[in-house]
């Protein structure tokens, strides 16, 4: 592997990285306040789908961007109405959504654009610019720190920073705030907190309309940024790579950061080559789609590291002393 | 203890020395000197009655107990109080103010703080995040961590409520962690403290420590209620006692006034001494050795220390201790619940004690039968019908299973109509689910199964809690029935009137260990309490 | 919140069928919504799906597969554990089919079906086998890797469909067809031998009976066996079946076992009784209508079955649909979704009313 192509791999990786980190700060933050989410990849869809049809017909994509994540903070409140309210099975609950999502959003896309489920493509201004970092271009030829700033950070769309941007504010806002010392409890022994005069099911939706701005924002930059349009089905398991990756980082931000750049990084490796050798073993392109999910597992078992979720994950409060 | 004797002084005071019935004749401007009065509160959960009707006074500066027997309604009262239930009908005051406590962020407001049975602290937070969790001074958590920081100093200075701030919870003991919960309390300033069954789970000198505690509050002029069912504890802390029976609110005793005798009956509502018409044991061979028998916990503290015991044929042994002296832990071990080192023999053969061949149905196997402690969530299969609850543990039973994996349903049912004809359980309904009958019949579906089978040795835990008086005397004369027909019986209860009634022999456990042996007619509840206590 | 007593047969019947008509309801304001006239379209289903031996046909086809597939989640649900990787344990199912059908020499189709529901049955439970023995050893969640176990599925199939299995110099990633031998007899092959015609055209087959069948093996497995009571005792209370001896690890190990092997049986009906050969999306999201099905049949075989027959019906229906009018094939996923939301998350929402409902009977 040459420089050229190694730089092109990483600046390919920061892209696809992006809407990974956006979902998986989402799940993160969601589960750390004890509600389970595997619909982030639904209201990444609708989000996805949201925001190409806003943007292609307004011709603004931040018109889109604010479309997309008004319908999956809607979708999120959803699953907040049947698992918190209703204290009804969040993992059914999030199956549900990951279907209505795949198909109501095709249903529309063919009634509003009838092309086959898709999203007439987006340019100009309906389609999200790239940004050139400041001194990008005068430091294009300087050895390594050329090829690092201007080939692999610089130019991207702006989501791109604002999700790294996210990481230390998730951070600071879970470990540093008042908000995020109660989600954390909320997650951890809800009882501690109803018991503290904190309202248990108000912090529960606040996380989770969290999460569905993040996963509007993951969804607008896959329709706007990382391609031009929606097409059915286009987050492809990115929601549940995404939920991989917080099970890999154990429900960190910093950690997620790093999650999401290797499963990126292996994204985006299978994209580019069809077969890789690594030390005399021929690695099929199969192996590399499967890895995150893979390591994932492995990390479940426990077999490297256990991953522990929120002790109150998963289960709706009720009272009881 | 000298507090105690100021305290006890204190109480000769005229002033204090009110009965009951005069302090309820006395009208509403007076209120102003309790800090809390109860109106007329009732509440129900579905068909059952919780609370009846309670008025109850408490005076502002003074340690009030409310006693009664696990189910009088005593817990629900207090969460009624702290805003985690809502009163059907009913009228608080604070300080003589009606005040609506719809939520805990009210109760919190009103100046009531609450160390529940079951604490409510997050495991993997520390001390100081657990203190300041919804009392934050603002958005930001350092400002507040300082501030609480400095408030924990003092508040642990004052009352002897020394608690590493930057501990874990998870990293602490259980009495450490109550001082957490009643450092919450204080933090929030609050000057009314419920205590909701606070020794259940401590050590004796952790016991003592908290009173301490508990009267350096009393000195600083805050109200404390305590909720117990430990009379020791009534007489030794209180001022004055309101003793709770069924859901209603029986009498309110100044404690110096009062014997424990006297609240006892009242507690329970009949004579204590509850005499069962039995024969004098025959013990027979040794059936069930046990040796060296030792538990360490996942938390790594040890709940069993070097047990040692034989159990005869055709005798109960009882083992008295309070809750949570390893006794629930021995019947697990013994039931092949738990993993456990050490030896057994059971009928001279050797009985595992822990690997493979350790669990309920390898038990079963060598005869040993097992009445459990908690029926709701391992005795029955509530929402199974009550001739599925008949096989649970003997579905292998080859009466159950005559082709081996195939079970033979109206067999259990044909069965289970016959044990419920034997053991008067009503409905005699074997489609009846098994949550849809009363504790007592739920009880003797649970006892049909286990004293049918004709076991060499029983296991029974706690078998008369939540049952109503009736079945307790027919659930007791079964037992010793089995006990005549050649069966050894360990009797686990936390009643100390049912091991003096119904053992042949009595054990005594504390902290894991036996303090001692004794025999049902050569002791008495003194004795046996003071071993309880670790005292003898 | 007390829940409140419905009585059995309420819940059996008036809490599905309530959540199932709110679906419908609100699929119905989706099709006005979009300019369609939602009676049209129930009718248009209705004829597709049952107004010929062709459309029957179809239906009954679909509905095969989510028999299997439902009666996989039903029996893990019996036990308490959701099992959403249907789709991967059908997809091993269906290579395990492939490799019986291809690499043995079949003389007959009897015994071509019989070798290949082991085969599917065998590899699906090997797929299950792993979170469930994760989840009842080393306690990872059973949803997580069931679900990664999908993506790795599709990945692994991936993988033996372009390098393995591929014939030499074809494009498409797929398997070479299977012999003749080994063609299932469709279901108007079995009705001729009674005289009754059927159209020729559906791919529905013996399966069906097969599916069937296992409705039956599951109702006895689970209410007339030790293993079936072993595994409700254990779904209602974990504590209670440790307290009869029953091993949590193992029951968990077993129930994972026979919901692979059911969902994996799906792939004889899809791959050996339909395609006659191994493609990438054989499984076509049967694996998660299962979820559906399992949800609206009450866990029960005989519920399952019913369900099963409810989605045939919407599938052919809205091929139908699409077919003819501009409403897309993907409105029935979404008429899936939200069977699943009513009948599985928000069933406290249908179930609480429904209570009041008897509750206010019950004082009268």
């Amino acid at each position: 592997m040459d420089m050229m192509v190694l730089v092109q791999v990483l600046e390919s990786t920061m892209r696809l990285a992006t809407p990974l980190l956006f979902a998986c700060l989402a799940g993160l933050i969601s589960e750390r306040a004890g509600v389970f989410d595997i619909g982030l990849e639904g209201k990444m869809l609708v989000a996805a789908f949201m925001a190409a049809s806003i943007a292609f017909v307004s011709g603004n994509v931040w018109i889109g961007v604010v479309a997309a994540v008004g319908v999956s903070v809607l979708m999120s409140l959803m699953h907040g109405l049947a698992s918190i309210t209703f204290r009804g099975n969040q993992l059914i609950s999030g199956v549900a959504i990951n279907f209505l999502a795949a198909g109501i959003t095709v249903v529309i896309a063919q009634n509003w654009f009838r092309q086959g489920g898709r999203t007439p493509s987006l340019s100009g201004n309906a389609r999200m610019a790239r940004i050139d970092l400041p001194f990008a271009e005068a430091l294009r030829d300087v050895p390594v720190i050329g090829p690092i700033y201007h080939g692999i950070l610089s130019g991207h769309a702006l989501l791109v920073y604002v999700a790294l941007l996210c990481v230390p504010l998730t951070w600071f806002m879970l470990f540093r705030t008042r908000f995020g010392l109660r989600l954390r409890a909320v997650g951890e022994n809800p009882a501690a907190v109803d018991t503290a005069g904190v309202s248990v099911v108000g912090l529960r939706y606040a996380a989770v309309a969290i999460c569905g701005v993040l996963c509007g924002l993951a969804g607008a930059y896959l329709s706007t940024g990382l391609s031009a349009g929606f097409v059915k089905d286009m987050t492809a398991g990115r929601g549940f790579i995404a939920l991989a990756a917080m099970i890999f980082a154990k429900w960190r931000p910093w950690h997620a950061l790093g999650a999401v750049f290797l499963f990126g990084l292996l994204e985006a490796v299978a994209n580019r080559f069809q077969n890789i050798d690594i030390l005399g073993v021929n690695l099929p392109v199969q192996a590399m789609q499967a890895l995150p999910y893979i390591l994932t597992v492995v990390i479940l078992a426990g077999f490297v590291g256990k991953a522990i979720p929120p002790r109150a994950g998963g289960a709706a409060y009720v009272k009881e002393h | 203890m000298i507090t105690a004797k100021t305290a006890r002084a204190r109480r000769s005071d005229p002033g204090m020395t009110q009965t009951s019935t005069d302090m309820m004749r006395q009208d509403t401007a007076a209120s102003a000197s309790y800090a809390i009065e109860l109106r007329g509160i009732s509440k129900a959960f579905g068909p059952v009655q919780a609370n009846k009707d309670i008025s109850i006074r408490v005076r502002r500066g003074t340690i009030h107990g409310i006693v009664g027997e696990n189910g009088a309604g005593k817990s629900t009262l207090m969460s009624i109080l702290y805003g985690f239930y809502r009163a059907d009908s009913g009228e608080i005051l604070i300080n003589g103010h009606p005040t609506e406590i719809p939520d805990s962020l009210a109760a919190i407001r009103a100046g009531v703080g609450m160390v529940f049975q079951h604490f409510k602290l997050v495991e993997n937070f520390t001390v100081l995040e657990n203190v300041i969790l919804g009392a934050e001074a603002g958005g930001l958590l350092r400002p507040s961590l300082a501030k609480a920081r400095g408030l924990l100093k003092d508040l642990a200075r004052e009352f002897e409520l020394n608690v590493d701030p930057d501990a874990l919870i998870e990293n602490l003991s259980v009495g450490h962690q109550q001082r957490v919960e009643i450092l919450k309390a204080l933090y929030r300033e609050a000057d009314i403290l419920i205590l909701d069954e606070p020794t259940g789970v401590l050590t004796p000198s952790e016991a003592d420590h908290l009173f301490r505690i508990l009267r350096g509050l009393k000195e600083q002029g805050k109200t404390i209620i305590l909720i117990t069912h430990k009379l020791r504890e009534i007489m030794d802390v209180t001022d004055e006692v309101s003793v709770m029976r069924r859901g209603e609110m029986v009498a309110t005793r100044t404690t110096s006034e009062t014997s424990p005798t006297e609240l006892a009956e009242l507690m329970v509502g009949r004579k204590v001494l509850l005499r069962v018409e039995k024969t004098p044991a025959r013990p027979g061979e040794e059936v069930l050795r046990v040796d060296g028998l030792r538990l360490v916990d996942a938390q790594g503290v040890e709940r069993l220390r070097s047990i040692g015991f034989e159990l005869r044929a055709g005798e109960i042994v009882g083992i008295a201790g309070v809750a949570g002296n390893g006794q629930s832990e021995l019947l697990e071990v013994l039931a092949g619940l738990r993993p456990a080192e050490g030896q057994a023999w059971m009928n001279g053969q050797p009985l595992p004690l822990s690997g493979r061949d350790c669990d309920a149905q390898a038990r079963r196997a060598r005869r040993i039968a097992h009445v459990p402690e908690d029926r709701h969530r391992r005795g029955l299969v509530l929402n199974f019908h009550a001739w599925e609850n008949t096989a649970l543990g003997y579905h292998h039973d080859p009466l159950y299973n005559p082709h081996s994996w195939k079970m033979d349903n109206a067999a259990i049912i044909r069965d289970t109509q016959a044990k419920m004809d034997a053991f008067d359980v009503r409905p005699p309904d074997p489609h009846l689910k098994a949550s849809g009958f009363s504790g007592g019949n739920q009880q003797k579906l649970v006892l049909a199964r286990e004293i049918e089978h004709a076991p060499d040795v029983l296991l029974v835990g706690q078998p008369t809690r939540g049952v109503d008086i009736g079945a307790i005397e027919f659930i007791h004369q079964r037992l010793i029935k089995l006990r005549d027909s050649g069966s050894a019986i360990l009797l686990v209860s936390v009643e100390l009137d049912e091991i003096l009634s119904l053992s042949d022999r009595i054990i005594v456990m504390f902290d894991g260990k036996i303090m001692g042996e004794r025999l049902p007619d050569q002791t008495n509840a003194q004795e046996l309490g003071l071993m309880m206590a670790g005292m003898a | 919140m007390s829940k409140g007593r419905i009585p059995h047969w309420a819940d059996v019947t008036l809490v599905p069928l309530t959540s199932v008509l709110l679906a419908f309801v609100i699929s119905a304001i989706l099709i006005w919504a979009i300019g369609e006239s939602p009676w049209a379209a129930v009718k248009l289903m209705v004829e597709g799906a049952f107004g010929s031996s062709y459309g029957w046909g179809y239906t009954l086809f679909y509905a095969t597969n989510f028999i299997f597939t439902g009666l996989a989640v039903a029996v893990a649900f019996q036990a308490r554990l959701f099992n959403i990787g249907g789709e991967g344990q059908a997809l091993l199912g269906g290579l395990g089919v492939a490799l019986v059908c291809l690499y043995i020499p079949w003389p007959h189709w009897s015994l071509a079906l019989i070798a290949a529901s082991l085969g599917a049955a065998v590899f699906g439970a090997a797929w299950a086998f792993i979170p469930g023995y994760l989840q009842a050893r080393r306690g990872s969640h059973i949803v997580i890797t069931t679900i990664m176990f999908n993506f790795i599925a599709a990945s692994l199939l991936g993988y033996f469909l372009v390098n393995v299995l591929r014939p030499q110099g074809a494009q498409d990633p797929s398997s070479p067809r299977f012999p003749a031998e080994t063609a299932l007899p469709k279901l108007h092959e079995i009705l001729g031998v009674f005289g009754i015609p059927f159209s020729t055209v559906p791919p529905v087959n013996i399966s069906l009976l097969v599916a069937v069948g296992m409705c039956f093996a599951v109702w006895f497995m689970l209410w007339r066996t030790r293993l079936g009571y072993q595994i409700r005792a254990f779904g209602e209370s974990e504590p209670a079946a440790e307290y009869a001896g029953i091993s949590p690890a193992r029951i968990t190990i077993y129930v994972m076992l026979i919901s692979g092997a059911l969902a994996g049986l799906m792939a004889v009906n899809s791959v050996m009784g339909e395609q006659q050969r191994l493609v990438l999306n054989a499984v076509e999201g049967a694996g998660f209508i299962g979820i559906a099905v399992a949800l609206m049949g009450r866990n029960h075989p005989f519920g399952v079955f019913l369900a099963a027959m409810l989605f045939g019906f919407l599938y052919q229906g809205g091929a139908e649909l699409a077919l003819w009018t501009g409403i897309p094939r993907e409105l029935i996923v979404v008429i899936q979704a939200l069977v699943i939301l009513f009948t599985g998350a928000l069933d406290n929402m249908v179930r609480i009313p429904i209570a009041r409902l008897f509750a206010m009977r019950g004082a009268r």
